[in-house]
């Protein structure tokens, strides 16, 4: 049995009368790909906020390599070992992408000044080893002058360069190019080779069929289905499946054109 | 420099070969990325200081002017610099001039009844500091507009001051024979020595700007509160803090207005609520958050301290001073534009 990194149980988070997240519960395991899926407004972004600390549980508790935690917030999380790239990235695009990659997480050195010098050596170190770098733009850039799929770089770097236990990838193949979706995933496989544990939230559930371990399927803030990519033969299998826990007769519709289709 | 969003290159090796002399990494390059707003500010100093001196050199080519400008400046900087952190942090503060006015009074009280004017700048220091934070944590934790708020206290604080003064000032005669005379209010070579207090607290507010985790959320919070909560930044307490910052600010201006000639107003402070936000937006800060420039408000405070010396120095009358000084920030502000590109 592998080690427990994360126990999220009976989260329930309300909005004013409205539900998002109705008693969910979610583990991550040392070394594990978990992938979180669900249509929009099932309460994937709101669990994952949750975990994040950016978003207070109504009620629920988190525990963390077994011990419960107390007074989570975005800080406590990070120091918990936990780094998120979030879907709107949570970049600063005025400043530069070395401010952005140690955003809250500076690099000190004599009498509390910044290390600038070392920060940006780190960054140059960090930016080669994964691969993003480029003629147009060093460290010092401002993220503003970057493409989308650069801006993602910079969020996914900033979640690498602490060595998180556990990296929380919100959607962060939307809107990427093909080749740069295959990076991600390349960092993705990187990331589980090392031994750390990633959860992985996407719209394609082909994309998220093909790198993770194992599936939890929300939806209108439950858990729905939770299974291992072993019991699980095929994403078409996946996708039936979500359809039918959506809107049943819609998943009937479905298997009617694909009949029309085949005549 | 080019936003043209080109594919990662792939190579190692070639990355490493060209990491050495980047065309972006140039020291003269990253001087001008850097100080972009500063310098821009600079240029237009430059060419206000150029038409006075054409318009009548025997005026302004003598040290005499400059030093009149050199009393009042460092006043300002005062004010403009801590302004500089709250208009980049997405904030305004309109309170200064009253804090200002506030903390000089305690300095004023601290000193009449007999204590050290050392004593009396640290008392005025604390209550700068006390009031910037409690009207910082007024507009965060009670999530008031900062415009309005502050205007408000800065009401208020007034209101206090003439209430308790009948308004009446207070003259600190002993401060003449005092050791705090020659440190704060002398004259070294010619230059007054508040001039170069001015100039530590610029270069230090510079440093904890630029240099200084404290600077640097700052700006995050001014450029995106929402990504600076998400990285677990203190988005609240980095906005009070920029507050106090305002109001040390103001006291360190309003003891060094009333070691000018050893008296307090009720009225201190009053005349600089808008020359000094105009010097923040001449400086070449924007008004939308994020980025900013403490060098280029501290010349900001020069170009809008000097030009009504400048105006009657050219010969112009008073009734001058307005326009130009209109005219001098509008220009400014274009050329911001014109100079500095806002990313979202």
């Amino acid at each position: 049995m592998a080690e427990r990194l994360i126990e999220l149980r009976n989260i329930t988070k309300s909005f004013g009368r409205v539900y998002a997240l109705g008693g969910v519960n979610l583990s991550v395991d040392k070394g594990e790909v978990v992938g979180l899926i669900g249509d929009n407004g099932a309460g994937k972004s709101t669990l994952i906020k949750i975990l994040a600390g950016v978003v207070k549980p109504t009620s629920g508790k988190i525990l963390v390599r077994g011990e419960p935690v107390t007074g989570w917030n975005a800080a406590r999380s990070r120091e918990a070992g936990i780094e998120t790239v979030f879907q709107d990235r949570a970049l600063a695009v005025q400043q530069s992408i070395v401010r952005n990659i140690f955003m809250g997480c500076e690099l000190k050195g004599r009498l509390g000044w910044l290390n600038t010098a070392k920060e940006v050596r780190e960054a140059e170190r960090l930016m080669r080893e994964i691969g993003f770098t480029s003629k147009v733009f060093t460290p010092r850039s401002i993220v503003g002058q970057l493409s989308g799929g650069e801006r993602q770089g910079v969020a996914i770097a900033r979640a690498i360069y602490r060595q998180a236990d556990l990296i929380v990838l919100d959607e962060p193949t939307t809107a990427l190019s093909i080749a740069e979706t295959n990076k991600v995933f390349h960092f993705v496989r990187q990331v589980r080779a090392s031994g750390r544990s990633i959860v992985f939230i996407g719209h394609n559930i082909h994309h998220v069929y093909e790198i993770t371990d194992r599936f939890v399927v929300l939806d209108r803030g439950k858990v729905e289905l939770e299974a291992r990519r072993a019991d699980v033969p095929s994403a078409e299998a996946l996708i039936s499946f979500m359809e039918a826990v959506a809107k049943p007769d819609k998943a009937a519709d479905r298997g009617r054109r694909e009949a029309g289709a085949a005549t | 420099m080019t936003d043209a969003a080109q594919p990662e290159n792939p190579s190692v090796e070639a990355a490493e070969a060209t990491r050495a002399r980047h065309p972006l990494e140039h020291p003269v390059r990253r001087f001008i990325d850097a100080n972009r707003a500063a310098l821009g500010t600079f240029a237009v100093l430059v060419v206000m200081m150029a038409i006075f001196i054409a318009a009548s050199p025997e005026v302004f080519l003598e040290w005499n002017i400059y030093r009149a400008v050199l009393t009042t400046l460092p006043i300002a900087l005062f004010l403009v610099v801590p302004l500089v952190f709250v208009v980049t942090a997405g904030e305004i503060d309109l309170s200064f001039p009253s804090s200002m006015g506030f903390s000089a009074w305690m300095f004023a009280l601290v000193v009449q009844a007999g204590f050290s004017p050392y004593l009396g700048l640290a008392a005025a220091m604390a209550t700068g500091a006390l009031l910037g934070f409690f009207v910082g944590s007024l507009v965060v934790y009670f999530r008031l507009s900062s415009l309005i708020a502050t205007l408000g206290m800065n009401f208020m604080l007034r209101g206090v001051i003439q209430i308790v003064t009948q308004g009446r000032s207070i003259a600190l005669v002993s401060l003449e024979q005092s050791s705090a005379k020659p440190i704060f209010s002398g004259v070294v070579f010619g230059v007054p020595t508040q001039m170069l207090w001015a100039l530590a607290f610029v270069v230090f507010s510079s440093l904890l700007f630029n240099r200084n985790q404290f600077g640097a959320h700052v700006k995050i919070v001014g450029d995106n509160s929402d990504s600076a909560r998400q990285m677990g930044i203190d988005v609240n307490w980095v906005r009070v803090k920029a507050f106090a910052f305002v109001g040390l600010g103001a006291a360190l201006a309003g003891f060094f207005s009333t070691m000018i000639n050893f008296t307090w107003w009720p009225t201190s402070g009053d005349g600089y609520l808008l020359p000094a936000l105009a010097s923040v937006f001449v400086g070449g800060t924007p008004t939308w958050g994020g980025v900013g420039t403490v060098g280029g408000g501290a010349i900001g405070a020069l170009i809008v301290s000097f030009i009504q010396t400048g105006i009657v120095g050219a010969g112009l009358s008073g009734f001058h001073v307005q326009f130009f000084n209109g005219l001098i920030i509008i220009l400014s502000l274009i050329g911001h534009r014109w100079n500095q590109i806002r990313y979202r």
